[in-house]
């Protein structure tokens, strides 16, 4: 049985490769994009607001799975206009579309928590907008944000074995096909304790950053 | 001497300060009082550039400033507003040293004085949270002193605090008063402690 493990571990591996490039490079572009968004839902320029909402509302309120469908599946049938993205660029663009929206409503939340009172007092005070913005609403939005932020990315784990679905070598993929070739459970289970892993090295470096962020309240 | 000429503000068709006028000499105390809701905080939050007045001018030794942008004023709020992710230290030497571009060292140092001076020696590197009101008071007015106002505004310095800390919060307004000349407009509805600091008493009453 070793041996057996042992033998399909590389494609496993390389699966999990996979799963982590979708994963990291999702989370590098969607949360400064959905600070971006999160600041947009609250802009007085109404017309911005208004079009940011929509935006939120169409990729939370649809599957991520249809996302990722269109874009790879529907995109190239637009013609005369179609859009035919690689398959691994058209997992990045649905799952960072997505995410950015999730994180913009939750950054939104965020900056709206901070009181109106520490703009007052930094203004007061004669801090520039992007000094008050760096010094104070950042530090004390991340905070705010943390918790949230990081059932996302627990979340965006899991999320990532979508891709399964147009085809991306990823993970899952590979346990499947490790066991279906081979009728046995164990690939799964593999499988399994790998997204364990995964997501526990997650919840400790949250858990971490969460740390550093409680010496002040 | 700071004075502010004929300041009218309105709240869509409210009415709350109409054509108001007051002169504060230099190093007094002017107190402001009245019932809750006569405006109070609003007259403040004009003189500090924080609400803009329907009318009103406002001069400093004669010349015209702008409330929204001059280094005269100094606020302390009546929820004091310090920073929560800042230490005491770091809540008052930010704006000298990314505003006025004082070098750290300089800011801290006076910035220790004045802490001893008002009894928080030690308290330098906690955080807000890790404060009393009183002391949280205190950092506020050293936060504001760091900026070298002229002028300093108090919304309600008492409201928030015990009322056995009245007699300190008098003691450290008439102390700036004596030890570094500074103006002071104070707003209260505790009409003894008004008294008790004030120069001169302003009385502002509702409108409408
Ligand atoms: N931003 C605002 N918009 C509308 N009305 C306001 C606003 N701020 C204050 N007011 C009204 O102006 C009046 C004076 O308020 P305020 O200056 O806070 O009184 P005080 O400080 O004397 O208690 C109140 O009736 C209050 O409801
Ligand atoms: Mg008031």
């Amino acid at each position: 049985m070793l041996n057996y493990i042992s033998g399909i571990m590389p494609a496993l591996l390389s699966g999990t490769r996979m799963t982590l490039s979708i994963f990291f490079w999702t989370l590098i572009c969607s949360i400064p994009l959905g600070a971006l968004v999160g600041l947009g839902l609250i802009t007085k320029f109404k017309p911005l607001a208004w079009i940011l909402n929509l935006y939120v509302w169409l990729m939370r309120g649809t599957p991520l799975l249809l996302q990722l469908i269109f874009v790879f599946y529907g995109l190239p049938l637009l013609k005369p206009y179609a859009i035919i993205f690689p398959r691994y660029q058209a997992a990045l663009f649905a799952f960072i579309l997505n995410y950015t929206a999730y994180f913009g409503e939750i950054f939104r939340g965020g900056f709206q928590s901070v009181p109106r009172g520490q703009f007052e007092s930094a203004k007061v005070l004669h801090l520039s907008y992007p000094q008050t913005i760096r010094k104070i609403v950042i530090p004390q939005v991340v905070k705010i944000v943390l918790p949230s932020i990081g059932n996302e990315v627990i979340n965006l784990v899991k999320d990532s074995s979508l891709v399964y679905v147009i085809g991306l070598g990823d993970l899952l993929r590979a346990g499947n096909v490790a066991s279906a070739r081979d009728v046995t459970l164990l690939p799964l289970v593999l499988v399994g304790i790998i997204y364990l892993m995964l997501t526990a090295v997650c919840t400790i470096a949250l858990r971490m950053i969460e740390k550093r962020s409680s010496v002040w309240r | 001497m700071l004075e502010v000429k004929n300041l009218t503000k309105k709240f869509e068709d409210r009415l709350v300060l109409n054509d108001l006028s007051i002169t504060v000499p230099d190093d007094e105390i002017l107190a402001i009082v009245g019932p809750s809701g006569a405006g109070k905080t609003t007259l403040l939050r004009c003189i500090t550039g924080l609400e803009t007045p329907n009318q009103g001018e406002f001069f400093w030794n004669g010349k015209q400033f702008d409330p929204k942008n001059n280094d005269l004023i100094g606020v302390v709020f009546q929820d004091y507003q310090l920073f929560p992710n800042l230490t005491v230290m770091q809540n008052i030497t930010l704006a000298p040293t990314m505003v006025k571009k004082e070098p750290l060292k300089e800011v801290k140092k006076r910035a220790e004085q004045m802490l001893t001076q008002l009894g928080l020696q030690g308290k330098e590197d906690i955080y807000p949270f890790q404060l009393s009101g009183g002391q949280k008071q205190r950092v506020a007015i050293v936060r504001a002193m760091a900026m070298n106002p002229k002028i300093l505004c108090y919304d309600e310095p008492t409201s928030a605090l015990d009322p056995a800390l009245r007699d300190e919060v008098a003691k450290i307004i008439l102390g700036l008063k004596q030890s570094e000349g500074m103006t002071q407009l104070v707003v209260t509805h505790d009409m003894d402690f008004a008294k008790n600091i004030a120069d001169q008493i302003e009385r502002v009453k509702a409108l409408s």
